[in-house]
């Protein structure tokens, strides 16, 4: 494998979910499939970060959680250094759990309440025997915990004596403190505080450069993943709709969902016209024919009605899976 | 003296420490006073179980000591050697008082021991059916369903016509006619527990099934499991208490409260109550007090219901 080779290449990676219909009578409902992911493909480079932005329910979690294995995948691959971290089994994937860590979402949910801060740290240092006697190990908590910005005293309380960031920066430290290669931050800063966010942002972006970390930034808010991401990549209902550089994306966006994401933002400036209504996303257990973003765009056509359009490069490493992508780079141009 | 007390206007009053969570659950539980009057009674009760040998005016079981010219003594009354029998005697002249802290002694050991491997065994269960899902949870659940639809002197009645008589048996028969309720409130906070993030995050990090349900969903299932192995030692006792009157728990030769009970029973309609009342009695005030303490300890363990 060259240095070029991507760390991490997703291939039309599926997660369906089955689940019944509610009943209308006495007899269990008919089983339906949930495509929560449906056909999903990125590569990420080595110390990239990708932003995947998108609708609660686009399923930007679900690819989060089935790359970390929480989830099974239904099909596709995932290759991680060359190998396919999907078809792995859950003792072969063991070892490699070291170098792929996730950030959770809620502070106050992601710490065992039982143990302290030595303890939850001690933990994966010993089961990837990272350090060996007693003193090893607590200085690396130690360390770890200076790297997040916390007092190494810290380490013998409980997660219920901090705040909300400060729980943020312990979850970090748990990642951060096993040497990853890959992290995915799922919604990692959206359960704070507006005026903490920024602070915790700016953490993971420095422990990401600083240790040269590939990193997976799933969110909903578009002004933090501008802030932390070097691609972007916008899902609507399991599928990625356009990927491309930062810069290209808030600037020319190259489909109307993240046209119509972009103006959605609320903006502090008095006079603009009202922020873009989006409306209620479609359904993913039962999506739309066609173009699954049609019942809501603007541009829509009776192609977009009838076939689904896949994604098309349009160099500069951008990508957008909409009919009229062209149309729409003209008119912005 | 005036020197020693803080100045008036000083700095904040020095508050006691009330938040480590041990400070705070003791707090808690003060705040009923009849609680702690029961705590206090169990604690006493226990210690009289636990010291009788040492405690207890007579051994009832020193055929040297126990004279059948003292049987069926009435309360206060006198032995031949000049000893007060506070609560009479019973139909053999063994002193009641005595019988009854031994009695004690076998009512508490069989019901704390088979509540013991009761919450062991339906532990792992509930656990095991809350971790693995799926088929294994329906299998293990639907055997808990049949379980606590019979009722628990039932099963026991039936096991010890199979097993015959003993403390052994007795408390087999009252961890299969038990390990149901621990399975069944484990397997519920378990279930909450794992779909928390610390557990997800604890597989992210690579840690073993068994480490996972045991070092992190475990230990934040322990509340209820205390509450619910409170109550249910009581109901083991009462359980125990009722198959020794029935004449199929334990053998005369380690008489319990419930079989105390019921060699008295003959007597009361001769007017000899106390040969059967008294033992009554300290069953009912075990039973209460373990009762009152574990409602006091559900109230103040479910966060729920916390102020």
């Amino acid at each position: 494998m060259t240095d070029a080779a991507p760390l991490l290449q997703v291939r039309d990676l599926k997660t369906h979910f089955t689940f019944r219909a509610p009943s209308t009578g006495v007899l269990p409902g008919p089983k339906r499939i949930l495509k929560a992911v449906d056909g999903v493909s990125f590569d990420l480079a080595e110390g990239e970060v990708l932003g995947i932005v998108g609708e609660s329910g686009c399923g930007k979690s679900t690819v989060g959680r089935t790359l970390t294995k929480l989830e099974p995948a239904t099909s596709g691959e995932a290759r991680f250094r060359g190998r396919d971290i999907l078809a792995l089994s859950a003792g072969a994937f063991r070892p490699l759990r070291r170098e792929i860590q996730m950030i959770f979402q809620d502070p106050f949910a992601s710490l065992n309440p039982r143990l302290t801060i030595e303890q939850t740290l001690a933990e994966p240092v010993r089961i990837h025997g990272l350090a060996r006697t007693r003193e090893e190990v607590r200085a690396r908590i130690a360390d770890t915990l200076v790297k997040v910005g916390l007092d190494p005293k810290v380490m013998t309380r409980y997660p219920h004596e901090f705040s909300g960031g400060q729980r943020q920066r312990i979850g970090i430290a748990r990642v951060m403190i096993v040497e990853p290669r890959l992290v995915i931050a799922d919604e990692a800063v959206s359960a704070l505080d507006v005026s903490i966010q920024a602070q915790v942002l700016n953490l993971i972006k420095d422990l990401q450069r600083d240790s040269g970390i590939s990193m997976l930034f799933i969110s909903h808010d578009l002004g933090v993943v501008r802030h932390i991401s070097d691609r972007v990549a916008v899902m609507y209902l399991g599928r990625i709709v356009e990927t491309a550089p930062k810069a290209a994306i808030f600037e020319k966006p190259a489909h109307p969902y993240t046209r119509l994401l972009l103006a959605s933002i609320p903006r502090i400036r008095p006079g603009r016209q009202p922020v873009a209504d989006l409306g209620e996303p479609a359904s993913a257990a039962s999506p739309p024919s066609g173009c699954a973003f049609h019942p809501r765009c603007p541009l829509a056509t009776d192609i977009c009605r009838s076939t689904r359009p896949d994604p098309v490069d349009l160099g500069n490493g951008r990508s957008s899976a909409c009919h009229h992508a062209g149309q729409l780079l003209g008119e912005a141009a | 003296m005036a020197s020693t007390e803080t100045p008036a206007g000083g700095a904040a009053p020095v508050r006691p420490a009330l938040d480590t969570p041990f400070r705070r659950f003791l707090s808690d539980f003060t705040d009923s006073r009849l609680a702690v009057l029961a705590a206090i009674l169990l604690v006493t009760i226990i210690i009289l179980a636990v010291f009788a040998p040492w405690l207890a005016p007579q051994n009832p079981y020193d055929l040297a000591v126990v004279s059948i010219f003292d049987a069926r003594l009435p309360p206060g009354s006198q032995s031949m050697d000049g000893v007060t029998f506070w609560l009479g005697t019973d139909g053999a002249g063994r002193d009641l008082l005595s019988a009854i802290i031994y009695g004690l002694r076998i009512s508490l050991s069989v019901g704390v021991a088979s509540a013991i491997i009761a919450l062991t065994v339906g532990m792992i269960v509930g656990l095991l059916a809350a971790y693995a899902g799926g088929r294994i949870e329906g299998l293990i659940m639907r055997i808990v369903d049949i379980q606590l639809s019979l009722p628990a002197v039932l099963i026991a009645l039936i096991l010890l016509a199979i097993l015959g008589k003993g403390i052994d048996k007795i408390i087999i028969a009252l961890v299969i006619a038990q390990w149901a309720y621990y399975a069944r409130t484990v397997r519920a906070s378990a279930l909450v527990e794992r779909r928390r993030e610390y557990v997800e995050a604890a597989a992210c990090l690579g840690l073993s099934h068994a480490r996972i349900v045991f070092r992190h969903i475990l230990p934040n299932c322990i509340a209820p499991l205390i509450v619910v192995g409170t109550v249910q030692t009581a109901h083991a006792i009462a359980l125990e208490a009722t198959l020794s009157f029935l004449g199929v728990g334990l053998p005369q030769t380690e008489p319990s409260l419930g079989l105390l009970i019921s060699n008295g029973f003959e007597y009361m309609l001769s007017g000899k109550y106390w040969i059967a009342v008294f033992p009554g009695v300290a069953l009912l005030i075990t039973i209460v007090t373990i009762n009152i303490v574990g409602d006091q300890l559900r109230d103040v363990l479910n966060p729920r219901l916390q102020k």
